[in-house]
């Protein structure tokens, strides 16, 4: 209980020990021991962090196995019938392994079932290709009525996690798997579809979400200089105003992302700089290929360039 | 009452002569297998619903999941009151609500479907939450024998056992040939009924024709406590008009001016 207390006085997650995966199961069961209308719907990933909730609310948790296309449909049955389901499990299984289910029983039907994917992006590391969700935000973003949110940190993850069950509509949460650098001090209400200036400068914008890669972004910001970092938890609906704004004062944007450069983030941003801001962008994320190498997950961002001192070199290659 | 409902019967085959010929085309076969089925659930008392109040709460929920077979849920729901059977003549044409598979902007359809497999997966979260709340509520759940070659069917199947779900019905209609031919040539299912007991569901084969059969069954629920029902309801692909029983031919098409008079002779004459 010792997170639970510290995140009700407001302080910190420790970052070197919680992942926004964790932080989102916690304010999953804040929640539900708020609201008996809350369940968790597991695919036999319940001990990825689920096992609090599991203890406190052992009826409540509700684990169909290794079955994503029955799991995310009885999620939507119980959204219908009264219930409000948090769907846990790894992000390509969800939007990727039961995309139909996800598409017609949740989107098509409006049914407030909130997706918390894990595992997200190449998180997984020595895991391995078939557990790297590199496409997910491509899928999820073009599914009508669902939202998609890749959180910073725990924090943001914590907030953002209360936003989406607010919402009482689909919802995806994109949530990594490691702890990453803390990037918020402090809880706050998190406002769906509004982005955050992390950062202000007058050269470059850069527009970037997710666990690790904002806080990348940030310590390249620091070398490039007269850059603007803003931190982007909404991918879709995306915040147009204030993108559109520091683009033009700007007149250069980059987007980077733990994604695949098609249909993610930087798609996003670019659908918007074409139609209302059309200024030069440069999208920095993974690149249109399966990663088959193993390693290490800082590795592995250094290998793509995804690190601070990776996001700078690409981004002074660019700009010179 | 018995005979009332084989009337009713005929009157749901007679629309689905109409939609099939006054319009692009329907899934014949598998809406005139069905027809039983849906007799029996909306007119014999069987299903707690309220056409003037259709979201009512704690109201026993039906997912028709053979959502192609739209053309005898409609004249079953027109019937039934949820909307005016007038409301048949507009079928699948340019504006209509009602398009050759079910969505939830139809009043009484609680589910759109139509890709197959998914109804009993989300029957199972809705039997799921009328259990947890105690509510009176059933969720049955017609689906086609075709479409228990998806496996989130038997993915559900084994969630419904494992949750002792003895509120979830599912209701198929065995009508024994899919799109491409018998079901047995195509992609065998029997033993059919064996594979639902094994998986833990209590079963019982009827005639899916016979409305007293299906009558009997139906206000029996649960068949057993603590155990989800499947009836496999045993039937045949374009019943009751000579030219499309027990054959794919009339999976789905379009009944000319010649054929529509022919059909609705052999049902007895006009609506």
């Amino acid at each position: 209980m010792t997170a639970l207390a510290d995140l009700r006085e407001g302080l910190r997650f420790d970052p070197a020990t919680t992942t926004a995966f964790e932080a989102c199961r916690m304010a999953q069961l804040d929640l539900a021991l708020q609201d008996d209308r809350v369940v968790s719907v597991e695919a036999d990933l319940g001990d990825c962090w689920g096992l609090k909730f599991r203890e406190s609310l052992p009826d409540r948790f509700l684990d169909f196995g290794i079955a994503e296309a029955s799991a995310v449909g009885a999620a939507a049955g119980l959204a219908m019938g009264g219930k409000r389901p948090f769907l846990n499990t790894f992000g390509t299984f969800a939007l990727m392994r039961a995309a139909e289910q996800v598409r017609l029983d949740i989107c098509y039907h409006r049914a407030p079932v909130v997706i918390a994917g894990m595992f997200t992006g190449i998180a997984a590391g020595f895991s391995g290709p078939t557990h790297h969700a590199i496409e997910d935000v491509a899928v999820a973003r073009a599914l009508p009525n669902l939202t998609v949110i890749s959180p910073a940190d725990a924090v943001q993850a914590y907030d953002a996690t209360c936003a989406a069950f607010a919402h009482n509509a689909p919802v995806y949460l994109r949530l990594g798997v490691e702890p990453g650098p803390q990037v918020y001090d402090a809880h706050e209400p998190f406002e769906i579809g509004r982005g955050r200036v992390l950062r202000h400068g007058d050269r470059l914008t850069v527009v970037t979400c997710g666990v690790t890669i904002v806080p990348e972004v940030l310590k390249a910001a620091e070398r490039l200089g007269d850059v603007e970092v803003i931190d982007m938890p909404t991918i879709k609906p995306i915040d147009r105003d204030l993108l559109v704004r520091s683009a033009s004062r700007t007149g250069r944007v980059v987007s980077v992302e733990e994604h695949s450069t098609i249909g993610g983030l930087g798609s996003a941003v670019a659908e918007v700089l074409a139609e209302h801001a059309p200024v030069p962008l440069r999208r920095i994320g993974l690149p249109d290929a399966y990663v088959k190498e193993i390693g290490d997950y800082a590795e592995q961002l250094r290998a793509f360039e995804l690190d601070a001192a990776g996001v700078e070199r690409q981004v002074r290659a660019w700009v010179s | 009452m018995v005979n009332d409902l084989a009337e009713r019967a005929r009157t749901l085959r007679k629309h689905v002569v109409h939609l099939a010929a006054d319009s692009p085309g329907a899934h014949v076969g598998g809406s005139m297998s069905v027809v039983e089925i849906l007799t029996t659930l909306y007119f014999d008392g069987v299903l707690r619903v309220d056409p003037a109040d259709p979201d009512r709460p704690g109201r026993d929920r039906l997912i028709f999941s053979k959502g192609h077979s739209s053309a005898a849920y409609y004249a079953a729901l027109a019937e039934a009151g949820f909307f005016p059977v007038s409301e048949l003549d507009t079928y699948k044409k340019t504006g209509s609500r009602l398009a050759g598979h079910p969505h939830t902007g139809v009043p009484g359809v609680e589910l759109a479907t139509g890709s197959l497999g998914h109804g009993l997966p989300v029957g199972v979260g809705l039997a799921m939450a009328a259990q947890a709340d105690a509510l009176p509520s059933r969720v049955f759940v017609i689906v086609g024998d075709g479409e228990c070659q998806e496996g989130s069917v038997w993915e559900a199947a084994m969630a419904a056992a494992h949750y002792r779900l003895d509120n979830l019905v599912v209701i198929v209609d065995r009508n024994g040939i899919q799109e491409d031919g018998p079901t047995e040539e195509i992609m065998a299912l029997e033993p059919f009924a064996d594979k639902w007991r094994a998986f833990g569901w209590a079963t019982v084969e009827v005639d899916g024709h016979d409305v007293g059969e299906l009558s009997n069954v139906l206000h029996e629920l649960p068949l057993t406590w603590s155990r989800p029902t499947a009836i496999i309801a045993k039937t045949v692909k374009g019943k009751g008009l000579s030219f499309s029983e027990n054959t794919n031919a009339w999976h789905y098409g379009h009944l000319s001016a010649d054929l529509k008079e022919q059909a609705l002779q052999e049902l007895g004459g006009a609506r």
